[in-house]
């Protein structure tokens, strides 16, 4: 067994596979939390989760202060949305979102003396509160995951009757390279994670917590263990450096030794993954019933002048934040999120949303103009870093002769979740992973096209 | 060794006797005048099973958009049926947006694929709506129906064109479709903004001013979702709607010559592209 161990590399506390790219964060890891100002008008989309779009249930021209629900859920999954600012609704229309849609949304003119006060809503007391009440408090609260996925969190939270969770698992990693967001929220927000851990340990009946930090953030795990509170059942664990373990499913291998089964989720294995930021919003906002007007974001990047982790209203347009913070002359690319799984964007008229995490501006120096791909040499590099235990090549050699069904049928393609270590390997520069999502999106398109009919 | 080769032999005979599945001859004849493109324009999976549900009176000849006329009259003289004559569809695009009149916002590297770039931030063009140029139409077709003109727009060949689909779902935008040649009146454009927000991205594109509403007969479109809507087949399709457009989002189409503007259109002397302050 001891062999078998060591052969399957199981005596490390990682994962395996996975990639090492330089991490630069020494840049904005030291630098706390900023305050950003109001920009004249916020943008808001009424799709900045996964799910269905949330209903605006204010007019053209009324009056809203800071906190007010402009929105509510438009369903199960769904989440509303509040006023980051007080001010007038100018307009309810579409507006451009990360995505590349068009989407509803709510022009919000700010007041020009707009202070930060937010409106208070009703209490969820740690107490007396039911688990299905914090469920519907972190809903109402508009809380999705603000790792990047923004998918709503009362949805992950909620424990099938027929599945039991045995350890609620928070999420500090941060692999992505350039972000320090969680890593400022642990270091300056410890008291809402505790308190956040413990309405999830209430709302998901888990009986403790474990808190995955990556080495790289010792100070972090430092200052969270010297700070806990004796009651608290929360054991931090630092995990070695490598990405992605920030990915639920590698986190899980690498904190409890357990494999999430193939098209599984975390609860199969009785765990509930949650990221640190949105711990710590649940900790700060359900004790005083207020919805998320805010988020944590590192705006950072060879490009940007006032590098930083600045609190930035949600609904904030990406131009207000570059004129904010300054930016280079040459800039050439901005990214939202980091530079692994972030999504470059094509229009600077959208606004920040509840799942971004990091805003990533490149200069020309650093942007290669197009590489030149060149035929898969079958080195393997991509298998060696597919932490999904897929094959990378394989499934580009299909993906370039459309054998889409094919790898969905027998490559496991829908296993992939874009980490784009094999991409971030590859010696040929082949685009592996944006084949894989066109793959995706074409399975996807075909499953949906024969379910309706 | 003698011995085994007639043991082998007569559980051949054997086999084929017992096993032997009647199929109807007419299947095979049938299946050669067939163009064997396999595209599944007519619905089924290929060629063959086309000719079986030929065969067994489901489908009528005049389903296969790829067979000439003559092919298709003598399969139906073979197997005693009627032609089923269809009208010819083709698939068309819902965008004028080319490189002349409509703006990119940022600059695209990467996969050469409309779908790839799409799937980054909705991809590199002004309009969220707008053909992307970068062919994968083009790629998927089977018949050779469609190239991109020099900017970059997808033009299709009616007469190569089959109607097969491939394109339409290739499409990341879901600006193919497949129409009758006699859906004269058409819109070249899927922009559900309006106005000045149109324009901004795109000359020809439809602000939804409604005046082909106004012009058309009774009925024939209605302005749904910031566009016009043309109800074919409720009211006669008359020329005089299109004369008014502004941007010519409305076009006639002329089986020989292609899409017409309205006489009143904004005329487009770009040659080169369009090019603004990229941001």
């Amino acid at each position: 067994m001891q062999l078998l161990n060591l052969l399957f590399n199981r005596h490390h506390d990682t994962f395996q596979h996975g990639i090492h790219p330089p991490e630069h964060k020494e840049d904005t890891r030291d630098m706390a939390i900023r305050q950003f100002s109001f920009a004249p008008v916020v943008v808001l989309p009424l799709v900045q989760h996964i799910g269905a779009p949330s209903q605006a249930v204010v007019r053209e021209g009324q009056e809203v202060s800071r906190g007010q629900l402009l929105a509510t859920a438009g369903g199960y999954v769904s989440v509303p949305v509040h006023a980051p600012v007080s001010g007038t609704i100018r307009k309810i229309a579409n507006v451009p979102s990360a995505s590349g849609k068009m989407v509803p949304g709510i022009f919000l003119e700010a007041f020009p003396f707009s202070g930060q006060e937010v409106m208070e809503g009703t209490p969820v007391d740690l107490d007396t509160a039911s688990p299905e009440e914090i469920l519907k408090g972190v809903q109402d609260a508009g809380i999705v995951g603000l790792g990047g996925a923004a998918f709503p969190t009362h949805v992950k939270l909620k424990v099938p009757d027929d599945k039991h969770c045995e350890v609620l698992l928070l999420n500090g990693v941060e692999c992505e390279p350039f972000l320090t967001t969680d890593h400022r929220v642990m270091l300056e927000q410890a008291e809402d994670i505790y308190m956040g851990v413990r309405y999830l340990l209430k709302a998901t009946g888990a009986k403790r917590a474990i808190i995955g930090i990556e080495a790289n953030k010792q100070n972090a795990a430092d200052h969270l263990n010297a700070h806990l509170p004796k009651d608290l059942p929360l054991e931090v664990k630092v995990v070695p450096v490598k990405y992605p373990q920030g990915s639920e499913k590698m986190l899980i291998t690498s904190t409890l030794g357990l494999e999430v089964p193939s098209g599984g989720l975390p609860i199969d294995v009785g765990v509930v993954v949650v990221n640190v930021a949105t711990t710590a919003e649940i900790g700060r906002l359900l004790p005083h019933g207020q919805g998320i007007q805010e988020r944590v974001v590192t705006i950072t990047g060879p490009g940007v002048k006032k590098k930083g982790n600045y609190l930035i209203p949600i609904g904030t347009p990406l131009r207000y934040v570059l004129e904010e913070v300054g930016v280079e002359d040459n800039i050439s690319e901005v990214y939202l999120g980091g530079p692994m799984m972030g999504m470059a964007v094509s229009n600077l008229d959208i606004s920040i949303t509840k799942g971004t995490s990091g805003i990533l501006v490149f200069t020309d120096k650093e942007v290669k103009k197009q590489q030149k791909v060149y035929p898969c040499i079958k080195c393997g590099a991509c298998v060696e870093a597919c932490p999904m235990f897929l094959n990378p090549s394989q499934l580009g050699i299909l993906a370039k002769n459309e054998a889409y069904q094919e790898m969905a049928d027998h490559h496991n393609l829908m296993d992939c979740f874009e980490c784009g270590s094999c991409s971030y390997e590859c010696p040929s520069h082949i685009p592996l992973v944006q084949q894989f999502r066109i793959a995706k999106s074409m399975v996807r398109k075909r499953k949906s096209k024969a379910h309706a009919n | 060794m003698g011995g085994l080769t007639l043991l082998l032999v007569i559980m051949l005979i054997v086999a084929n006797k017992k096993l032997y599945v009647f199929e109807d001859p007419r299947i095979d004849v049938v299946n050669d005048l067939l163009p064997q493109a396999n595209c599944g324009a007519c619905g089924k999976p290929g060629c063959r099973p086309f000719a079986e549900a030929l065969v067994s009176g489901e489908l009528l000849p005049g389903k296969c958009s790829v067979n000439s006329e003559e092919g298709q009259v003598a399969i139906a003289e073979y197997l005693g049926v009627s032609l089923g004559a269809e009208e010819k569809q083709v698939a068309r695009l819902a965008c004028a947006g080319g490189k002349n009149v409509a703006i990119n916002r940022a600059n695209y590297h990467g996969l050469d694929s409309c779908r790839g770039a799409a799937l980054i931030s909705g991809g590199e063009k002004g309009c969220f709506y707008g053909c992307l140029g970068h062919g994968d139409c083009k790629v998927v077709c089977d018949f050779d129906a469609i190239h991109l003109n020099e900017h970059g727009l997808p033009v299709i060949d009616v007469d190569k064109c089959t109607a097969c689909g491939d394109c339409v779902e290739a499409c990341p935008k879901a600006l193919l479709s497949i129409q009758p040649l006699s859906h004269h009146l058409w819109v070249a454009c899927k922009n559900l903004e309006f106005g000045d927000q149109v324009l901004e991205d795109c000359e020809v594109g439809c602000t939804a001013c409604g005046k082909c509403a106004v012009d058309a007969s009774d009925g024939l479109i209605a302005m749904e979702h910031q566009l016009p809507v043309i109800q074919y087949g409720k009211a006669v399709q008359n020329r005089e709607a299109i004369d008014r457009c502004a941007s010519g989002a409305i076009v006639w189409w002329d089986k020989d010559k292609g899409p017409q503007r309205g006489k009143e259109s904004r005329k487009i002397i770009r040659k080169g592209e369009k090019r603004v302050g990229l941001s």
